[in-house]
């Protein structure tokens, strides 16, 4: 069975034949999401966890998730943001049952141990006893029954964690590319404007294929294509890191052309020129970059988007839920110093993003659509071809080889075949 | 209006008919919002909205955090209007049916015959399988501009307490 998806892939070595063939059974098979967990999520990589304008004082924390395990994100007295698995070293009760707040330190409801904000045990009830009976060993070492640190990092204010104690540096693990495309949006202080949660129910690899493919951008989703936010004719690029595991896709509104845009997509449901707004403030905008790009989808492997869609800035978490399921977790901000009107630009835009998103809704559509229909398949394959079949770089929009390229990394660090 | 039972009297002032008025008022253009949503007459639901209206869905986690991110943010009837052409002619959506149900208006405030509201709600929705999930819960927080003709919401905010959306949200809620 699993060689089927090797065979596939060898015949069209040899024949020619390009175009990569994904076997469905990795979006819906409990093996491969096992694997994932232990290979991505607790493997060799850096996962999101957090902003760091989310935990801005001491004593502020976040609880969130890398893969299924609940961590604590906490911004500690010595400044510092640190990252921890959200349970008790005691019996496992899950210490921060909030999604966000302040405290001067994490206290297990239980049987009330205490850890500071770096996760050290700093009290335990009775631990000499009460009343001359019972208490902890005397062997008993309180540094030894911390919570479970990770190695935590952050870069320009996006924090991330690991609990790898060999993987990469951080900023190796994320590459030149998307270091500088996190610098380019975190230019200077941000300001959180909210969070939304949306449940997909689809595997999360279909979100990083969906992240990753500027094909169906402009073809999916109509607000992008009539209003010239996103089409597939603009100048832009679709590249990856040298691992091929992130991508960023960007391209330039300003290239429009609308009537030999309108020539190239033809009849395209999507190019519909009778689709006005009653209402165009909906669109005001103003350029902030002086590159003049104005889209950035930014795939960090394994779990984060980082976008900019004309003025709407947000961050997208993936957290894994199941084989059929994942939540993404949107985090939207603004720049500190936004004056009104760009705060009032950005809150209209936001009507574009997020779940109840004009063009982000869609996204929910098209994983949930294919999720249902591989159900059950262990032998076919999905057919990803456009742009030539291969992991390349593009310098054009009219391509699906960053998907190809997270295909090659998953190859690498999971595998389609092994002994589960 | 006089009603004698067991013996005691009770009186309806003029100011408690008033109140009842416009409690009335609010809670039958609630019920018609919530109605023309849900038998999808969309077109007719941006007419209980004056133009220059605020209408806006948000999270609770957002809302109580005094933070403005809002999944739906209109404020003109044009904007909602935009919203319900995108919903016909545009958006990719599952196929759905929602269903309102609506606790009692309660008039927080009134000043004249403009009065603030409050109603808690919950949508249902029923996709192509057939099952019925608890979709969106929270509360309405309304102006109103009541009127014996044709009440309008000045603004409405649906404040959800469900932070997770399934899948999407392409209706009003």
């Amino acid at each position: 069975m699993v060689e089927t998806a090797l065979k596939d892939k060898v015949a069209s070595e040899t024949t020619g034949t390009a175009g990569y063939r994904v076997p469905y059974r990795v979006f819906t098979d409990p093996a491969y999401y096992r694997r994932e967990q232990e290979q991505i999520f607790q493997g060799e990589t850096w996962s999101f966890v957090a902003l760091e304008a989310e935990v801005p004082e001491a004593g502020d924390f976040k609880s969130t998730f890398i893969g299924e395990t609940p961590v604590i994100v906490t911004r500690a007295s010595d400044g510092r943001v640190h990252v921890m698995v959200n349970r008790c070293a005691h019996r496992g009760a899950m210490v921060c049952r909030e999604v966000r707040g302040n405290r001067p330190n994490l206290e297990c409801v239980y049987h009330q141990w205490a850890y500071d904000l770096e996760g050290n045990l700093v009290g335990v009830p009775f631990r000499r006893g009460l009343k001359g009976q019972g208490g902890m060993p005397s062997d008993f070492d309180m540094k030894q029954h911390g919570l479970k640190k990770l190695r935590a990092g952050s870069v320009d204010g996006l924090v991330f964690a690991t609990f790898s104690e060999t993987v990469e540096p951080l900023t190796d693990f994320l590459g030149p590319i998307v270091v500088e495309q996190i610098a380019r949006i975190m230019c200077k202080p941000i300001k959180v404007l909210g969070d939304q949660r949306q449940k997909v129910h689809g595997n999360w690899k279909l979100y990083a294929e969906n992240t990753r493919d500027p094909y169906h951008a402009s073809l999916l989703h109509l607000f992008h294509n009539t209003f010239g936010l996103y089409r597939s004719t603009q100048t832009g690029k679709s590249v990856m890191d040298a691992s091929k595991r992130h991508s960023l896709l960007y391209s330039i509104a300003a290239s429009n052309d609308d009537a030999s845009d309108k020539k190239a997509y033809g009849d395209s449901r999507t190019f519909d020129t009778e689709f006005k707004l009653q209402d165009m403030s909906l669109l005001k905008g103003r350029q902030e970059f002086d590159d003049g790009v104005s889209l950035v989808i930014l795939a960090v492997f394994p779990n984060l988007v980082l976008q900019q869609i004309q003025n709407t800035l947000a961050v997208r978490q993936i957290v894994t839920q199941g084989t059929n399921a994942f939540e993404l977790v949107w985090t939207h901000f603004g720049y500190a110093d936004d004056d009104a009107e760009m705060q009032s630009i950005r809150q209209k835009q936001a009507n574009l993003i997020g779940p109840a998103g004009l063009i982000s809704m869609e996204d929910g559509e098209a994983v949930e659509i294919v999720q249902r229909s591989i159900i059950g398949e262990n032998d076919a394959t999905s057919y990803i071809a456009m742009g030539g079949g291969s992991p390349d770089d593009a310098d054009h929009l009219v391509t699906e080889g960053a998907i190809i390229g997270f295909w090659h990394n998953y190859e690498k660090l999971v595998g389609y075949e092994f002994n589960s | 209006m006089d009603r004698q039972a067991g013996g005691a009297k009770l009186k309806m002032t003029s100011a408690t008919f008033d109140r009842l008025r416009l409690q009335q008022f609010a809670s039958d253009l609630n019920a018609t919002h919530a109605e023309f949503i849900d038998e999808d007459r969309l077109e007719e639901w941006a007419e209980l909205f004056v133009s220059n209206c605020t209408y806006r869905v948000i999270a609770r986690e957002n809302f109580d955090r005094n933070l403005t991110l809002a999944a739906i943010f209109c404020d003109s009837r044009g904007m909602l209007l935009d919203r319900i052409v995108s919903l016909r002619k545009a958006n990719i959506f599952p196929v759905h049916n929602y269903r309102h149900i609506l606790g009692p208006t309660r008039i927080v405030s009134e000043r004249g015959l403009t009065v603030t509201a409050q109603t808690n709600y919950v949508v249902l929705m029923t996709r192509t399988d057939g099952h019925t999930t608890i979709y969106n819960s929270g509360k309405y927080i309304d102006e109103i501009e009541c009127d014996e003709d044709q009440s309008r919401f000045i603004s409405k905010i649906a404040v959800f307490d469900t932070n997770v959306m399934d899948t999407m949200m392409v209706r009003p809620i």
